[in-house]
């Protein structure tokens, strides 16, 4: 699936956009996935109260499923308006 | 279909002569525009990242939610991103109703949402990435 990262996400990252291939069940399986990888996930993902997440462009809790899902994106809380 | 998020600048009036052109069921039309405002420290200006794809989703979701909630006759939300000066227009939301109470209401419920369940994120020149403050949350406990 495709996982995508925004604002200080991104940069923290890297990159905007990456493939991955998981066996993660939900979204907060991912994040423990990412975060196993390299140093660089543990610091986009050392505060997870400041992270949001939306599955296939919706807004979701972390415990939601990704199974089937197209898109993951990961992004701080929006500051829209 | 009434949401457009670009980088271009928007002109209200024409927007507004838009909403209501050839009709006459309109008694109220309210509008919003939202300015870049500048910040002390900041180097002026700031650039608007986006989620291309959900944004337009998330403000067609919203734009709908305020139909039904106010009938509205009419709606029109506009969203600019990438790099914008100080004093530039960011955000425009008009609504159109039979009466001014449901315009008025409709207009503050899609700047309330706009506000922290569109996938916007601002960083100011020279301040970094906007917080998400406390009482954009707040003001949507009032909705529910």
């Amino acid at each position: 699936m495709q996982v995508l990262y925004f604002a200080w996400l991104r940069e923290r990252i890297g990159e905007p956009k990456e493939e991955v291939e998981t066996k993660a069940k939900t979204v907060a399986e991912l994040v423990e996935e990412l975060r196993a990888r390299e140093p660089r996930y543990q610091a986009a993902f050392a505060d997870m109260a400041a992270v949001r997440v939306a599955v296939d462009q919706e807004l979701v809790e972390m415990s939601a499923s990704i199974e089937g899902a197209r898109e993951v994106a990961f992004f701080p809380p929006m500051t829209g308006g | 279909m009434a949401v457009s998020v670009q980088e271009a600048d928007f002109d209200v009036a024409a927007e507004m002569a838009a909403l209501t052109a050839g009709r006459a069921d309109i008694g109220a039309l309210v509008s919003f525009t939202g300015l870049v405002r500048e910040v002390a420290g900041g180097n002026g200006g700031m650039v608007l990242e986006h989620y291309p794809g959900m944004t337009e989703k998330a403000l067609a979701g919203i734009e709908a939610e305020a139909q039904k909630r106010w009938q509205l006759q009419a709606c029109r939300i506009v969203h600019r991103y990438g790099a914008l000066d100080p004093a530039a227009q960011i955000v425009l939301v008009v609504t159109a109703a039979k009466h001014r109470q449901s315009a008025f209401e409709a207009a503050e419920f899609i700047m309330d949402f706009l506000k922290s369940r569109a996938p916007f994120w601002k960083k100011e020149a020279g301040q970094g990435w906007v917080d998400a403050r406390e009482a954009d949350e707040e003001a949507l406990s009032r909705w529910r």
